[in-house]
């Protein structure tokens, strides 16, 4: 079974500083620990896909205008108060293995060494084969 | 495999599992004779394209594996020595490679036994498949990695692990005593028919390198089914696969859009695989012991023999739906049962059933219990509440063809319930 996990900031659900504001110390043993996810995914034969995105300073609003033009608004969204900083696509034998590894993710150290426990979504990925209805 | 040669992959896949029966009994070493097998099987697909095909290609792929094999666990005991560590296999005895017409396991087949051995309960359900299609099926990590849609290198941990785990646990390379036989066979039958039922995996785009999982699933089938013809359920599950392939032209329309039962050209069924599938679960039931595979492939049966839904034996199939109700406590067939109930007693009988079954934990978030209802709401011409079950069965299920017919259907009927356009 395929999941997506979001790693989603909003303002609601986070309390914690902006990597900005980290020491260079925190920021390193983040990185790691995000290194560490991967290869542990992999390891388990689980990895299927990881991407951290650009921030919202480099998100993009499209919508088409007339005559189907781009009509782009440009960010940071005052308007948003969550967005989007990365994902992971795994392949797990159970929901209940992607919500153990979405609770892993949850503890990446931030100020202080101190566990994160930012909120991670779990979305299951459309890959289930189809049946005769 | 690199080969493009349909005939050499064919050749190759079907002596992949002999070959590593030879090897793996030789060396005592299951997982190391698995990864010489494939180098072997690499060698053969691009060398035999330029050279053709040797008089004996079994015991080609036996000389080079062999080979590979001994390189293999060479390398692993000069690594152990220089861990310091004891190496638990010596093969100096073994120096000589075989001849390439050694009859070395002559009349031999360990399919079975690989087949036991890679569908072992101690693995992960998605470790047994990727396994069992790389050692028994012959196909290459990256076409399994494929098949399943992910990175190879995932597939190639996937594989490795469970190789490991083999290992780990001890298991010889041997039949599984009679008492563990049947048990054993059980986890293969389910392994094989997981294969099979991936194969209805809906593909993003047109991958022609895609290996078709549920043709796989039949090969496989069809070897178990080979080397046991006196296992009914064997039997079963082969007829089952074919019965349910046959009507896989007419599954999906042009955009690969779901059809229902009901609404396919049954013309486009294939009735070379119907006959063969009818023929082996004829021979099969009354000959004994009945399991759920054979109980399935005789529903599966009824409905491709029937030249339309009006026309099919519904009073035999929920006859059989009871019996296999009986053999699996499973809610999906109380599910299938209460469908079978409206064909014969109409769909507020059919609907009591599903009633039945509302509370069933196991059965909590499915989306098989609103799409049952919703079809038998449209039965009984309630159109209003079957458009509410089928778009609550839309956002539960996890299959995109599957969304799209349930919201397909939910809309047609809420257009029909409202006021009829003028007619054109």
């Amino acid at each position: 079974m395929k999941y997506m996990l979001l790693m989603q900031f909003s303002a609601a659900g986070t309390d914690f500083p902006g990597i900005d504001t980290w020491t260079p110390q925190e920021v390193q043993a983040h990185i790691a620990f995000m290194g560490e996810v991967n290869d542990k995914l992999t390891a388990a034969g689980e990895w299927v896909d990881a991407q951290g995105l650009g921030g919202p300073q480099q998100a993009r609003i499209v919508c088409a205008g007339e005559g189907g033009t781009p009509v782009v608004t440009e960010g940071p969204f005052a308007e948003t108060k969550e967005f989007l900083a990365g994902f992971w696509i795994i392949d797990c034998d159970s929901p209940q293995r992607a919500v153990e590894l979405a609770a892993y993710i949850s503890t990446a150290p931030g100020p202080g060494g101190r566990p994160l426990n930012m909120p991670i979504e779990v979305h299951p990925v459309m890959s289930a084969p189809a049946q005769e209805l | 495999m690199a080969s493009t040669d349909p005939r050499f992959e064919d050749l190759l896949r079907e002596l992949a599992p002999q070959v590593l029966g030879v090897l793996a009994r030789r060396f005592g070493d299951f997982a190391t004779a698995e990864d010489a097998v494939q180098e072997a099987l690499l060698a053969a697909a691009t060398q035999w394209p330029a050279e053709g095909v040797p008089a004996n290609p079994r015991g080609w792929l036996i000389q080079v594996g062999y080979r590979r094999m001994i390189e293999l666990v060479r390398g692993e005991q000069a690594r152990r020595r220089r861990e310091d560590l004891v190496a638990r296999r010596d093969p100096d005895d073994r120096q000589y490679a075989p001849a390439a017409d050694e009859e070395l396991t002559a009349e031999r087949d360990d399919t079975l036994v690989l087949l036991m051995l890679c569908c072992h309960p101690a693995l992960a359900p998605a470790s047994a498949v990727a396994l069992t299609l790389r050692a028994v099926g012959g196909l290459s990590t990256a076409e399994i990695a494929r098949a399943f849609l992910v990175p190879e290198a995932t597939m190639a941990q996937r594989i490795s692990r469970a190789k490991q785990r083999i290992r780990a646990s001890g298991l010889p390379f041997r039949m599984p005593e009679p008492a563990e036989r049947a048990d054993r066979l059980t986890a293969v039958r389910q392994v094989l028919y997981l294969v099979f039922t991936e194969g209805h995996t809906s593909t993003t785009g047109p991958d022609l390198r895609r290996i078709d999982l549920a043709v796989e699933a039949i090969r496989l089938t069809r070897a178990l089914h080979t080397l046991l013809p006196d296992d009914s359920e064997s039997a079963g599950l082969l007829a089952l696969m074919l019965l349910t392939e046959a009507r896989g032209p007419a599954r999906t329309g042009p955009s690969g859009e779901l059809i229902s039962l009901a609404d396919q050209d049954r013309s486009r069924w294939d009735a070379t695989a119907i006959a063969e599938g009818v023929a082996l679960v004829t021979r099969a039931l009354p000959r004994g012991p009945i399991g759920p595979y054979q109980v399935q492939a005789a529903i599966a049966a009824l409905h491709d023999e029937a030249p339309s839904t009006q026309q099919t034996d519904w009073p035999q199939i929920l006859a059989l739906y009871q019996v296999l109700e009986r053999l699996v406590g499973s809610p999906v067939v109380a599910l299938n049962r209460a469908v079978a109930t409206a064909m014969v007693y109409g769909p507020a009988a059919g609907l009591a059933a599903l009633d039945a079954l509302a509370d069933d934990p196991r059965l909590a978030g499915h989306h098989r219990l609103p799409a049952a209802r919703a079809h038998l709401h449209e039965m009984a011409g309630d159109r209003e509440q079957a458009v509410t079950d089928f778009r609550a069965a839309a956002a539960r299920t996890s299959s995109v063809p599957e969304q799209r017919y349930l919201t397909m259907r939910a809309a047609r009927l809420a257009a029909e319930a409202s006021p009829p356009a003028p007619e054109a």
